[in-house]
């Protein structure tokens, strides 16, 4: 395909503030998508607040100075729109698509919470939110079969003084801690245009929209400054193998196996997830092929990376086992898979199948005014420069056979493995760890 | 405080709340549509937005015309479309799909077989040979099939211990007459999926997935002709004719309002279900209906969203929905809610219920709605999969070509006496079941608490352990 490299437009501009602004025309359908990233998420908590960023970005939903609780989602819906936010370990977004006719009242809407958020906040309003976030706990992680991996893997595979280490949904009881003085702090701390990239994307009149954005977001003041993270770096491969053994109410038994991998946007990060896609892409990768159609040990197989742009990478297979099939023969069949990749390498055929995977998937998502604007909003945040969207898939393309053997010989290997075993409650009293005496 | 400073700053631009600009004109993608001589219809949608084309495949031959007693007969046919065929194994047909960019779909729904996958354009014609490959000319391997069935059955010792689809299931399974089809899952259950064999396969395929039951929906960077063509080439001299099957769907299980606790001992929510058996996809109510159901509990800003969430705190999230199938799919108000406030959550679901049933909405409560499901149109139809999806609806309903043309209309039609009216002849709270998964001990005691009717005790298989009076 040619001319791929044009398939996004990009144009950005940055206010006084600090406030960087990217802005994406596409009049093919007359929706327009507004879309925030923070570069703030569960990493920059403080030690006894876990679970604060994601309870924090509820709080972003129970009004600002001009606009009352509740009525942030009421004005989207009545303007025919859709929205959401969702909290990540090192950043939070909030997202809007709406008829083309409303782009100023989503950005209105953004603004008038990015500049006045605290006077209405209430005691109330947090209580009922914790509450809620506690649900939400409850609901994804703890009521759910294999519900705590979410937590457990960042915290097998991070030290533990990293800051992806921690629970980013938090504990019960850091939840209870939480208080209005923290949302003070945190939002005065974090939620500033200069810790911020607004999107634009999709049918919108490009001066209009700057006017827009300078009018609603240019009075709102610089803030002091970021705090830096604790230290990120960490080796690129674990030095050696690390497991958990979780007995839990599950039927049958899952194991995650993780590998360290290059960060989010380095060209090693594209032979990565070239990579991943071989091994558990589709039902013509590696893991669907050999360990559910073939020796029948697992009923899902995939693998994925967590896309982290910072520290380093997570390179992550998941597989849940048939039943009548140990924790220890899933994991045995995954490591021998690996093993094999890891030795003897990919060939052309599977770069050109996972490619091609890749590249339908990369333009089909280009379709959604929403995705084209959380696409250059990450860019942005990550990587500084949202034209990165439009190397994505030469970059993708440049990757070679030879490149996708040599990280399975460097990052694949057993100096670099993770275990997470889940297995159901009664048979772990008189059961040994899975694979135990592998090294 | 810096903050208050901030917003007075910005007070004279950013206090007035913006108006709308003028609306920018959308309408749903022309179609054309052709019919083979075979019976085949083949509908395109040309949306030249980027290069990339959706195919759809939908076939009449959903999960509702199986024989009871083999309920997950079409959901197990249609996964093993794609795991072999007269001239290649599984294997290869995935990696031939996926060479192409396009992973292939298959499932069953209640009222439909789909075959879907998107590729570049370029590429049209050879993913649709595979299509028409896999459609007419699966072999079935008995490997294959024995290994999906399996696949099934695990899912089904999965779902046992796994709340949220143990209550759609459950609930299912109280709702309806044993004799229903709807009674049971899509996909079947043991006694059901257990015996099935490549040989049912065999025989579901050659009754029931033939020409005159099956529509090809092709959208995306194609032109009318270009699409024709190839439809013509791949599927034209293809055969047989479907075999006409009665249905008997809906019928209630129980006449009057119980509570049902689904054991999940020490569980710290209660996974609700709270609703009846709703009506048909096509119905003359439906537009006020959806309106009705958008008020209720359809979208955030809803009643019952509203009330549990953000005012009581009882659960992240609470919501009410019909399941549009030919025949009366359920109605269903669903949320979990913390163990201990199991009674109450039931007692608020059961007061909005009775609440829109009771006085018209408010102008504002309706326009809410009614703008939202008419601003939020062109949004849903962003991408060639949903446009395809659409089309596809069109087929499985009998629905007519200018249904989404008309659509908007249709909702800014219904007017606040229309909703009091459907709430009242299609939500009966008097012959509610109520499904709790949860702790039976705690959310067990707070059902008897309510009063409300008998509460019986499941295990989650479904054997009755103990009913209260």
């Amino acid at each position: 395909m040619t001319g791929a490299a044009s398939l996004v437009p990009v144009d950005t501009l940055r206010l006084e503030n600090g406030l960087f602004v990217v802005l994406s025309e596409d009049h093919t359908v007359p929706v327009v998508a507004v879309n925030l990233w923070y570069h703030v998420g569960s990493a920059n908590e403080r030690p006894g607040r876990t679970g604060f960023a994601h309870l924090f970005e509820h709080m972003l939903f129970q009004g600002s100075a001009h606009v009352g609780a509740n009525e942030h989602f009421e004005l989207v819906q009545r303007a025919g729109g859709t929205l959401n936010g969702s909290t990540w370990l090192d950043r939070t977004n909030y997202y809007e698509t709406l008829p083309a006719s409303q782009l100023a009242l989503g950005l209105w809407l953004e603004a008038d919470r990015m500049g006045a958020l605290l006077p209405a906040m209430t005691q109330q309003k947090l209580d009922t939110q914790r509450d809620v976030v506690k649900n939400e706990r409850r609901w994804t992680v703890d009521n759910q079969p294999y519900g705590t991996w979410w937590e457990k893997l960042p915290a097998l595979c991070f030290p533990e003084e990293h800051p992806f280490h921690h629970s980013l949904i938090g504990s019960m009881e850091d939840l209870s801690a939480a208080s209005l003085e923290d949302v003070t702090e945190f939002f005065r701390t974090y939620y500033t245009p200069d810790n911020a990239v607004l999107t634009i994307a999709g049918d919108f009149d490009r001066q209009e929209a700057e006017r827009l954005v300078r009018a609603y977001f240019g009075p709102i003041a610089r803030g002091g400054g970021r705090p830096a993270l604790g230290a990120m770096d960490l080796p690129p491969r674990f030095g050696g193998w690390r497991r958990e053994l979780v007995p839990d109410d599950v039927a049958v038994p899952r194991v995650f196996l993780a590998f360290r991998s290059p960060v989010f946007g380095s060209d090693a990060y594209y032979t990565a997830s070239l990579c991943a896609a071989i091994l558990g892409t589709g039902r013509g990768s590696r893991l669907h092929r050999t360990l559910v159609r073939d020796r029948q040990l697992a009923s899902v197989a995939t693998a994925f990376t967590f896309d982290l742009a910072k520290g380093t990478d997570l390179l992550v297979i998941d597989a849940t086992a048939r039943p009548g099939v140990t924790a220890e023969a899933l994991e045995e069949g995954i490591v021998s898979l690996v093993d094999t990749l890891s030795t003897a390498g990919v060939s052309d055929e599977e770069r050109a199948r996972v490619t091609a995977l890749e590249e339908m998937s990369f333009i089909s998502g280009l379709q959604s005014a929403g995705e084209r604007a959380d696409r250059l909003s990450r860019f942005a945040t990550y990587l500084g420069e949202p034209r990165l969207v439009n190397e994505h898939l030469p970059r993708l393309r440049r990757v070679t056979t030879k490149d996708i053997t040599a990280f399975a010989r460097e990052q694949l290997g057993p100096d670099n493995r993770a275990a997470l075993a889940y297995v159901p409650r009664e048979s772990s009293a008189n059961g040994s760890p899975p694979a135990a005496s592998t090294p | 405080m810096t903050d208050v400073a901030r917003s007075t700053a910005s007070a004279s631009e950013v206090t007035g709340r913006p108006a709308p600009g003028p609306p920018r004109p959308y309408r749903f993608p022309v179609f054309t549509r052709a019919r083979l001589a075979n019976g085949l219809e083949v509908i395109v949608a040309p949306v030249p937005r980027l290069p990339l084309i959706t195919i759809r495949l939908v076939i009449d031959a959903g999960a509702s015309i199986e024989d009871r007693a083999q309920a997950g007969l079409a959901h197990l046919t249609a996964l093993a479309l794609a795991e072999g065929t007269l001239r290649a194994g599984g294997a290869q047909l995935a990696e031939e799909f996926e060479q192409l960019g396009g992973s292939l779909s298959t499932s069953a729904s209640w009222d439909g077989v789909h075959l879907i996958t998107s590729v570049l354009s370029t590429r049209f014609e050879a993913a649709l040979s595979l299509l028409a490959e896999v459609t007419r000319t699966p072999s079935f391997p008995a490997r294959e099939v024995d290994r999906l069935r399996d696949e099934r059955l695990a899912e089904l010792l999965e779902l046992r211990a796994e709340p949220r689809g143990l209550a759609d299931e459950r609930f299912a399974s109280i709702l309806y007459d044993q004799r229903s089809r709807y009674a049971l899952p899509e996909g079947g259950t043991e006694d059901t999926v257990g015996s099935l064999t490549r040989e049912h396969c065999l025989g579901f395929h050659d009754r029931q997935i033939r020409p005159r039951a099956t529509s090809v929906v092709i959208v995306g960077d194609v032109e009318i002709e270009r699409a024709v063509a190839a439809a013509e080439r791949t599927f034209g001299d293809w055969s047989g004719v479907p075999q006409q099957v009665g249905r008997t769907m809906a019928g209630p299980a129980r006449i009057g309002r119980t509570l049902h606790l689904i054991a999940r001992p020490g569980a710290p929510q209660s996974e609700l279900r709270v609703g009846h058996i709703g009506i048909p996809r096509v119905h003359p109510d439906y537009f006020s209906v959806v309106v009705m159901n958008a008020i209720l509990g359809g979208v955030f800003s809803s009643r019952i969203n509203l009330n549990l969430r953000e005012r009581n705190a009882f659960t992240y999230g609470a919501s009410s929905g019909f399941d549009w199938r030919r025949d009366a799919g359920p109605f269903v108000v669903s949320t979990a809610v913390a163990t201990g406030v199991t009674a109450a959550a039931v007692r608020e679901i059961l007061s909005e219920i009775d609440g829109i049933r009771a006085a018209p909405p408010g102008v504002d409560e309706l326009s809410l709605a009614t703008s939202y499901l008419d601003g939020v149109f062109p949004i849903r139809f962003e991408t060639t999969e949903a446009i395809a999806s659409a089309l596809s609806s069109l087929q499985i309903f009998g629905l007519p070509d200018d249904y989404y043309d008309t659509y908007r209309d249709n909702v800014r039609n219904v007017a606040t006496d229309d909703v009091q009216r459907v709430a009242l002849a299609h939500l009966a709270p008097d012959r509610v079941q109520i499904v709790a998964v949860g702790d039976p001990e705690e959310a067990g005691r707070q059902l008897e608490s309510l009063a409300l009717g008998p509460v019986l005790y499941w295990t989650p298989e479904g054997v009755l352990t103990r009913e209260s009076a």
